[in-house]
């Protein structure tokens, strides 16, 4: 049967180089055949991604795709943005999806906020995908129907696994990747990791508070990353010193989902 | 360090065609990886011949194609060539490029044995 259409070889007695199965005879070599598949090889992750974004949507979660190389400062600045979100918007139900390859040390950190979070541990593995974000948010809308958030909408942050390589390529339904890249690192990040600053929609410039201290050149990072990314948006903050998170909490908040039209799920 | 997790998506693959298709040894695999896909061909190669042993992909020739990066550049309002990107358009130097070509990540074909 061809896996392309499915259809039959219903006559024996003709050769049928129909869609899919042509029967080749290679001298010398046990008799082979060819089967066109033509299939996306991240086809199955987009699949449930796509499945995961309806899901949120469905829910009005904005879930949002925070990724970085390790160390620079995701999970201290998720700390203090929601902090700051407690402060600013207390009706707004938060929660995180963490990703690291072995302990939950973030997560923990992350509870200790007051907010539920869902520590995954991906092993060997240097990427958070989609399979591992839906399995995490059901774990999530689960166990924290909370009726003290009384705004239909509500904000996801995943914590992909620290790597400026692999996560690029695995779409996890989330609303937009934010690349997190602090003063520390060298302003021609973006150049050497242009796949990930080019899936990104927002650049967070983060300990700017340390810019005294080390040579590094703003404006040439961010001609660096609209090289590889004309469009993206790119804010400058300190999670340490609170500079520049009125400009991050305003973008998230142009950010999130409009009320979902059927308010089923509103808890009023 | 990721093409291990793609080799993985390329297997389950493979073994779903078998089980559809009735095959149990694969003889060549054509896979396609663009220039701008984001994916090292030689990394692949050596994921997907470390995972082969015991599997249907054993003993498999594996093709890569590596189809030619292009993208759109804004400014020349023209398709161009780019190996990679933070490449610069090829006739403005310009850099409002967006990706049209040689991004694909994907199983061609299969040349299997029945027995």
């Amino acid at each position: 049967m061809c896996v392309v259409c499915g259809c039959g070889d219903a006559d024996a007695g003709t050769l049928d180089f129909g869609a899919g199965a042509a029967r080749v005879s290679v001298p010398g070599l046990s008799q082979v055949r060819s089967i066109k598949l033509e299939a996306d090889i991240l086809g199955e992750n987009n699949r449930i991604a796509r499945r995961n974004r309806q899901h949120f949507a469905a829910h009005g979660v904005t879930a949002l795709n925070l990724v970085s190389s390790p160390g620079s400062g995701k999970t201290t600045l998720l700390c203090a943005t929601i902090a700051a979100l407690q402060v600013r918007r207390p009706g707004l139900a938060v929660s995180v999806i963490e990703g690291d390859q072995q302990t939950s040390v973030d997560a923990e950190r992350i509870r200790a906020t007051g907010v539920p979070a869902v520590q995954v541990n991906t092993g060997k593995g240097c990427h958070l995908d989609a399979p591992m974000v839906e399995q995490a948010f059901e774990r999530l809308h689960a166990h924290h129907h909370d009726p003290a958030h009384h705004d239909a909408r509500s904000l996801l942050f995943i914590e992909n696994v620290g790597n400026l390589v692999c996560p690029a390529l695995w779409d996890l339904g989330e609303d937009a990747k934010v690349a997190i890249l602090s003063v520390t690192e060298g302003e021609d990040k973006p150049l050497k990791y242009p796949d990930m600053f080019a899936a990104a929609t927002l650049l967070l410039l983060n300990k700017t508070d340390l810019l005294p201290y080390v040579d590094f050149d703003v404006p040439r990072c961010i001609e660096a990353a609209r090289r590889v990314n004309p469009g993206i948006e790119v804010i400058q903050l300190s999670a340490r010193s609170g500079d520049g998170m009125a400009a991050w909490l305003q973008w998230l908040d142009e950010r999130m989902a409009p009320l979902p039209a059927q308010a089923h799920h509103a808890h009023a | 360090m990721h093409e291990a997790s793609l080799a993985g998506s390329v297997l389950q693959l493979v073994e779903d065609a078998a089980r559809r298709d009735g095959f149990r040894r694969v003889a060549m695999l054509r896979l396609e990886a663009g220039q701008l896909s984001g994916v090292e061909p030689r990394a692949l190669r050596f994921a997907l011949e470390a995972l082969a042993p015991g599997t249907c992909l054993q003993g498999a020739t594996v093709e890569i194609d590596e189809p030619a990066g292009q993208a759109w550049c804004m400014a020349c309002a023209a398709t161009v060539a780019i190996a990679q990107r933070g490449d610069a358009c090829p006739r403005c130097g310009g850099w409002q490029l967006e990706p049209t070509g040689g991004i694909e990540l994907r199983v061609i074909d299969l040349l299997v044995h029945d027995d």
